[in-house]
């Protein structure tokens, strides 16, 4: 069937793919140019892998990923356990709209107000009144802040089509409720904690303000390309940037498919 | 059935929530090896009923002794009942072998064992070559079988069936209300099974608890139900009736039932047996194959006119309003007289088989026939031509 000028498939087609562009054609533009042998934005002088060999031999950069990748898991562990825990106890416990609210706000206030608070919370009480210094925990901390927020919200989507009476008839099948919550709920809602997991590592790994403020003077994978990016961007950032896109893409994907009912 | 002691007693149980009373100072037995129904309209306590014995609710008051042992506080995966859940409740992360299997693992049974009994019940609800299958991969019917097999693989001292036909279409329907009762004789294992549903229970269950608003209003075998209801409920929850109201008047050996026009005798035992005296507020319950129905040429009189009392019957002149035909039967909708207004079922080939509407009838009823109730006030449902009486809403 021939499609007219104005037939509304066709707008929204040409829409999606001008939006599609405006969103990626940079990052797109990002990549190429980590490929380019000049490191230089204006002239390209042929493809070259070298700028990653570069980074792949860069210290303090290979420092500042260990740190950042320890501190997403351990932050991504606690904040799947307390929010998958959260998660069942607000679905089934509650129907306060204010206590909705209240876990969502730390996932939505803006990250240098979180940080802010923190920083002050911490040096308060942590540094002050404990006499401990600031460093990859407090960054962790900081990190299953915002971080439960995320899987709470990720966890109740899946919660939201669980069929209460698989419970029951665990119950009634003979096994206790710990055997009920391994055997059935656990299995039951893992995409969704997985899923939950997985947005929650992508979050840690790419956050900057509140790791900037909390960290003392660890140097997390952000703040040390933060640093580096002070006197200029090198093309190196750009092979780091690439590094990083793709692996919040794969992640991201990831738990998309795991979890469709969410994004 | 009859010899069997009684398995489950329940005594004075009742159960809240917040303001609502669900279970109302409810006593039942159940016997060994019975098939036992809970029949109610929604919201009617029946299933509260149940999850009260299979331990997912515990009573605010009274007992639930199984063989004379207290069940309240013995958690539920300790108490040898299981229970069929409406929606199934399968595992979906676990294929139907594994679904099946469950209980028994948890039981701690060996391996070979279970591969034993599993392969048996799963041949018993004819799911042979069914195990490796996901839930999702199942019609409702299959998954109906499941539940079933899971459950019944434990071996329960008694069976709880939560409404386990319901999502079902009619069709396989009455074909599983046959084939639970052919399961339920051959394993010898006590049914007790929960439905909003009348025909159900009448067709499965050798005893009915009919339930109302938290209380049982009648423990009773399905003909007894149906041939003496103990309340106007039970009467018009049970199949169809014709419920004349008046007030009870007993004169000697003569009672009646009167109402501002019409005088309807009853059987000289029947306010002995209802517990009714002179005066209560009564009415007479007639089903419809007890109505027998003549052609008048004549216009009926209104008004309560041409209605009488004579001998060992009753008389009242009325106009047929609506006829259905159900094939061997036809079944038609009466406006009597008096202004009650009447249902009449007639066998095809029988003397009022021919008749329409707008004609005009005398319909007669032998006084044995009319049962006595107490008149509880709560208005009867309408009564209509369409096939069976249509069942309330499931339970949500």
């Amino acid at each position: 069937m021939p499609r007219s000028l104005f037939s509304p498939g066709r707008w929204l087609g040409a829409h999606l793919l001008l939006v599609f562009l405006f969103l990626y054609l940079p990052i797109v533009v990002l990549i190429v140019l980590s490929f380019n042998e000049s490191g230089l934005p204006t002239a390209w002088t042929g493809f070259s892998t070298r700028w990653y060999e570069s980074v792949a031999t860069n210290e303090k950069i290979l420092g500042a990923a260990a740190t950042t990748i320890f501190i997403a898991t351990m932050s991504t562990i606690i904040a799947t356990a307390i929010g998958t825990l959260l998660a069942l106890g607000l679905e089934r416990l509650t129907n306060n709209a204010l206590l909705d609210g209240l876990v969502f706000i730390p996932g939505i206030i803006p990250d240098i107000v979180l940080a802010i608070a923190l920083l002050s919370f911490y040096n308060l009480v942590f540094t002050g009144v404990l006499g401990l210094k600031l460093g990859a925990w407090s960054v962790i901390l900081a990190h299953v802040v915002f971080n439960i927020t995320f899987v709470t919200a990720i966890v109740r989507t899946r919660l939201r089509h669980f069929d209460i009476s698989i419970e029951e008839a665990s119950l009634d099948l003979g096994a206790n409720e710990v055997t009920t919550f391994r055997k059935v709920t656990l299995p039951v809602i893992l995409p969704g904690v997985i899923a939950a997991a997985l947005v929650a590592f992508t979050l840690s790994v790419d956050e900057f303000v509140v790791a900037f403020f909390t960290a003392g003077t660890t140097i997390t994978f952000p703040i040390q390309v933060y640093s580096m990016i002070r006197f200029g961007v090198t093309p190196e950032i750009n092979a780091i940037a690439t590094v990083v896109v793709i692996v919040s893409f794969v992640l991201v994907l990831a738990s998309q498919r795991l979890n469709p009912e969410q994004a | 059935m009859e010899q069997h002691h009684d398995l489950i007693r329940i005594e004075e149980v009742t159960k809240r929530f917040g303001q609502l009373v669900a279970v109302d100072d409810v006593s039942a037995t159940i016997r060994e090896n019975e098939f036992f129904a809970l029949l109610g309209p929604s919201g009617c306590g029946k299933t509260t009923l149940l999850r009260l014995l299979a331990g997912l609710e515990t009573p605010d008051a009274g007992r639930l002794l199984l063989e004379g042992r207290d069940l309240v506080g013995v958690r539920p995966w300790k108490r040898p009942l299981n229970m069929m859940f409406q929606s199934y409740a399968l595992f979906p992360h676990m294929n139907v072998y594994d679904n099946v299997a469950y209980g028994l693992r948890q039981e701690g049974k060996g391996h070979a064992e279970i591969e034993r009994r599993v392969g048996d019940i799963l041949a018993l609800v004819r799911l042979v070559g069914f195990g490796q299958r996901r839930p999702h991969q199942l019609s409702g019917g299959e998954r109906q079988r499941v539940a079933l097999a899971r459950a019944l693989v434990k071996r329960p001292k008694v069976l709880l069936l939560d409404e386990p036909l319901a999502a079902l279409d009619r069709k396989l329907r009455v074909e599983m209300q046959l084939e639970l009762k052919r399961l339920q004789h051959s394993i010898g294992i006590t049914f007790l099974i929960v439905t909003h549903d009348q025909e159900e229970a009448l067709v499965m269950a050798d005893r009915v608890a009919v339930m109302d608003r938290g209380r049982i209003l009648q423990v009773a075998t399905p003909d007894e139900l149906y041939e003496t209801p103990n309340s106007r409920f039970v009467a018009a929850f049970i199949g169809e009736s014709t419920i004349f109201r008046g007030r009870l008047e007993i004169r000697g050996a003569e009672s009646a039932v009167v109402s501002d026009r019409a005088r309807w005798r009853v059987a000289p035992a029947a306010p002995g047996q209802a517990g009714l005296g002179d005066g209560a507020a009564a009415s007479i319950i007639v089903r419809p194959e007890r109505l027998r129905l003549e052609r008048l040429e004549a216009p009926a009189a209104r008004d309560g006119r041409g209605t009488a009392a004579s001998g060992l019957h009753n008389r009242v002149e009325g106009e047929v309003t609506d006829v259905a035909y159900f094939g061997a039967t036809r079944k038609y909708v009466l406006a009597l007289s008096d202004g009650t207004v009447a249902l009449a079922r007639v066998q095809v080939g029988q003397s009022g088989d021919d008749l329409a509407p707008g004609m005009h009838v005398t319909a007669t009823w032998a006084i044995d026939h009319g049962v006595l109730v107490a008149d509880e006030g709560v208005p009867p449902a309408p009564p209509s031509a369409s096939p069976g009486s249509a069942p309330p809403a499931a339970d949500p």
